[in-house]
């Protein structure tokens, strides 16, 4: 046979469920959508003894077959509908020897579903080491399965894991705990209704029907009817199965796991947690921690961010150098190649994160953050795990938002994301300094503090507040149809695995580009067609006037002139006329059409501001020589006479890029993790909404 | 006595739970009538705490702790 035999691999979170995906699939892997869900698809290609080749789809971790989330109910969806595009042709449950009895309930329900299926025992290393010993022929023959010991860390047992496979043709497990006693008038009517024998898929159809796709509407009616006329008490049938399959798993591991050395198994780890989670010390260390990747972020990224910035600056130039001038040139280099290159540089950014989160998560520690961060975060909407995305959003929101997957209750995970964008990012690092010499003397208070410092971290301090604030809204405006729950394992701690940490990377910064990629370099071209293309008789009569000024100059003020002529073809072209057109709505908050004009641009990227205005301005503001914050500083309002940036304007603008979505980038992310058009939408409104009150206050106050 | 009012160090035997739902979700993660918890630590801010059950750490809220009743 030479068919493709599709596996699902399912285990418990923390089992090493992923390190033995990516251990049996190396890079051969590719990431799909489930049909209307956030969740991933995690499927990978691998090559088992005997030529055969296997298609391996990575189930979202969860504890059982009920879920406690959306994520966690793909397991189910995947497995009890031979309807489904993944369902597999054999399961391969994973569980953790160190806690065999927790991990076995996930493959009791498995097994009873009837599919083939083998376990595998990940960390036997482990156990031996912590002294539990596990009779793996007992369990098999016990279970009627086949149990492979394997450690996926160190790469043992995984050719017998192939080999196991392979030699999986049919179910062969045993009966488990009886499930029949549970409901048996409502489960006898559901195998008449369903033409089935098997017991346990209908008790589970029973109570998750509503999820799966393959039934009728007569159908699922007719099942709830069956629950209706059957009493069918859906919490307290589950607490019995449950109770049922620990009291068959205490048989079935009576003999096989032998515990000598339960009471030293935590002591290391316990250790650790004295300090980690101290009182005093807990803090104290997260916030260095925290401290060292938000600056590890911004300085270890500039030299690769320079060379890329650098690297499509030079691209760009010998493009315009070499290739024949004209529309496709001009459209490939300044609209396509410079949306490529806004992508790009944001990979050494989302590759550090990335690395210090799986670092984080791999130890154990990420567990501790949430545990120690829960209490604050829940008053605001948020959780535990929201933190890290929060604190990654000072550097870019875009790697941040793409690691609040991690949370598990959507209604956190949404609260998160929408407001991520909020905290500053780097990207408003710039328009920060720039606006803030113009306004702020740079002056010492009393002696030591640096005004315009104080500024900037005032500004930070504000972002902070807004998105917190925003989050406490949205948790009551938010309508959660799930309750949050926060009953969650604490990892022992152990060593990150190395390899675990370049995959995240890789994999991370490869979806952000293929996926996000898609959205910007879209908008790129747009905002390079709005900004080079103007009605053609203005740009005519530009040109014309320039052609005859040059005519009389000489050479060196040419250049001079070149600028000039740009800069008047910005203001002339659509982004220019739409500048204009903004005026008299941005003219409360204290901004003229210029501003507008760099509004506009930086839609798409907030760091668009600087070199806009350098654009704009070089039009006015005489000599050659002279810097860009030395032409806006001397820029007047045509009607007044006055300062354009003045501190009331300044101030206002400031405030506008504080709060304003003017990230094509974000915009790109959050669809691709809420997989719709709704909260990105919803997140643009709010923030321009929020960002034009804000302006509108601030400036009305100063004036 | 709900598990709740533990402090750090104290353990108990599980009973039974008063809130059904919740229970489900308490058992599945191994919290089984009969079984022995024992409070580990409290988190700095004095919620969540950290249970020892089943072999493993768990944590969870003090709302979902006093569901448990403990002897």
């Amino acid at each position: 046979m030479t068919s493709t035999i599709k596996i699902a691999l399912v285990g418990n979170p923390n089992t090493g469920k992923s390190t033995l995906f990516n251990i049996l699939t190396g890079l051969n892997q590719k990431i799909g959508n489930f049909p209307g869900i956030t969740v991933d698809k995690k499927l990978g290609y691998c090559k088992l003894p005997g030529g055969r080749q296997a298609e391996i789809i990575d189930l979202p971790g969860t504890y059982s077959l009920y879920p406690k989330s959306r994520d966690e109910r793909i397991a189910f969806q995947v497995l009890a509908d031979s309807t489904n595009p993944s369902y597999p042709d054999l399961v391969v449950v994973i569980a953790d020897a160190t806690n065999l009895r927790r991990n076995l309930l996930l493959y009791t329900q498995v097994a009873d579903l009837g599919l083939p299926v083998l376990l595998a025992l990940n960390m036997t290393d482990m156990a031996k080491k912590e002294g539990i010993d596990i009779n793996v022929d007992k369990l098999s023959e016990r279970l009627g399965v086949q149990v492979v010991p394997i450690s996926a860390r160190s790469n043992q047992g995984i050719d017998k894991l192939k080999a196991a496979i392979v030699n999986t043709t049919m179910a062969t497990q045993l009966a488990g705990a009886d499930m029949d006693h549970l409901a048996p008038g409502a489960l006898q009517h559901t195998r008449e209704l369903l033409q089935t024998d098997h017991t346990y898929l209908c008790l589970q159809v029973l109570h998750q029907h509503e999820h799966l796709g393959r039934y009728t509407e007569l159908e699922h009616e007719a099942l709830e009817e069956i629950k209706r006329t059957n009493d069918f008490d859906a919490s307290k049938l589950q607490a019995a199965e449950t109770i049922a399959r620990y009291r068959y798993l205490s048989s079935v591991l009576s003999g096989v796991v032998v515990d000598t050395g339960a009471k030293r198994k935590f002591a290391f780890s316990d250790k650790i947690d004295a300090v980690l989670t101290n009182r005093f010390w807990g803090f104290i260390i997260f916030f260095l921690i925290l401290f060292f990747i938000f600056n590890a972020i911004f300085s270890w990224s500039t030299f690769p961010m320079d060379l890329i910035e650098g690297g499509f600056g030079w691209l760009t130039e010998y493009g315009h150098e070499h290739l024949p001038e004209g529309l496709l040139t001009d459209l490939f280099l300044d609209g396509i190649l410079a949306g490529l290159g806004g992508i790009v540089i944001f990979i050494p950014q989302i590759a550090i994160l990335f690395a210090f989160i799986s670092i984080l998560e791999d130890t154990g520690y990420m567990a501790r953050v949430t545990f120690m961060m829960d209490k604050i975060m829940r008053k605001f909407g948020l959780s535990g795990k929201s933190v890290v995305p929060m604190i990654g959003s000072l550097a870019c929101a875009v790697p941040s938002i793409m690691s609040a997957r991690n949370i598990e209750n959507w209604k956190d995970r949404i609260i998160t994301i929408m407001v991520s964008p909020l905290v500053s990012c780097s990207a408003r690092l710039p328009v920060y300094t720039l606006l803030i010499s113009l306004i702020i003397p740079e002056k010492m208070l009393f002696g030591f503090i640096n005004l315009q410092g104080l500024t900037l971290m005032g500004m930070y301090l504000i972002s902070i507040i807004a998105a917190i604030l925003v989050a406490w809204v949205m948790k009551i405006i938010i309508k959660a149809k799930e309750k949050s729950y926060f009953i969650m394992e604490l990892p022992v701690y152990r060593m990150p695995r190395w390899k675990n940490v370049i995959f995240t990377m890789y994999e991370k910064s490869r979806t952000f580009v293929f996926e996000a990629g898609k959205v910007i370099i879209a908008i790129s071209i747009v905002l390079w067609v709005l900004a080079t293309y103007g009605p053609p008789e203005r740009f005519a009569a530009i040109d014309r006037k320039y052609e005859q000024i040059e005519a009389q100059k000489i050479e060196t003020e040419i250049a001079t002139l070149e600028r000039d002529r740009s800069a008047e073809k910005l203001e002339n072209s659509y982004a220019g006329i739409l500048g204009h057109v903004l005026e008299p709505m941005i003219k409360p908050l204290g901004f003229d059409w210029k501003i507008g004009i760099a509004l506009v641009t930086s839609f798409a990227a907030r760091e668009a501001f600087v070199g806009t205005m350098a654009t704009i301005y070089s039009v006015e503001g005489g000599e050659e020589g002279t810097t860009i914050r030395s032409k806006m500083l001397a820029a007047r309002n045509p009607d007044t006479g006055l300062p354009v940036f003045t501190f009331a304007t300044g101030f206002s603008l400031m405030l506008f890029y504080a709060f304003a979505m003017q990230c094509m980038s974000t915009v790109a992310v959050v669809f691709r993790e809420t997989k719709t058009w709704k909260w990105p939408i919803i997140q643009i409104i709010y923030m321009t909404a929020l960002a034009y009150v804000a302006s509108l206050i601030a400036y009305q106050l100063l004036k | 006595m709900k598990l709740s009012q533990l402090t750090p160090g104290q353990s108990g035997t599980i009973v039974e739970f008063t809130d059904l739902e919740m229970s489900v979700k308490l058992i599945e993660m191994g919290c089984l009538p009969g079984e022995v918890v024992e409070v580990e630590r409290i988190a700095p801010l004095g919620d969540p705490i950290a249970i020892r059950v089943a072999g493993y750490q768990l944590c969870l809220r003090k709302t979902e702790a006093s569901v448990i009743i403990i002897e």
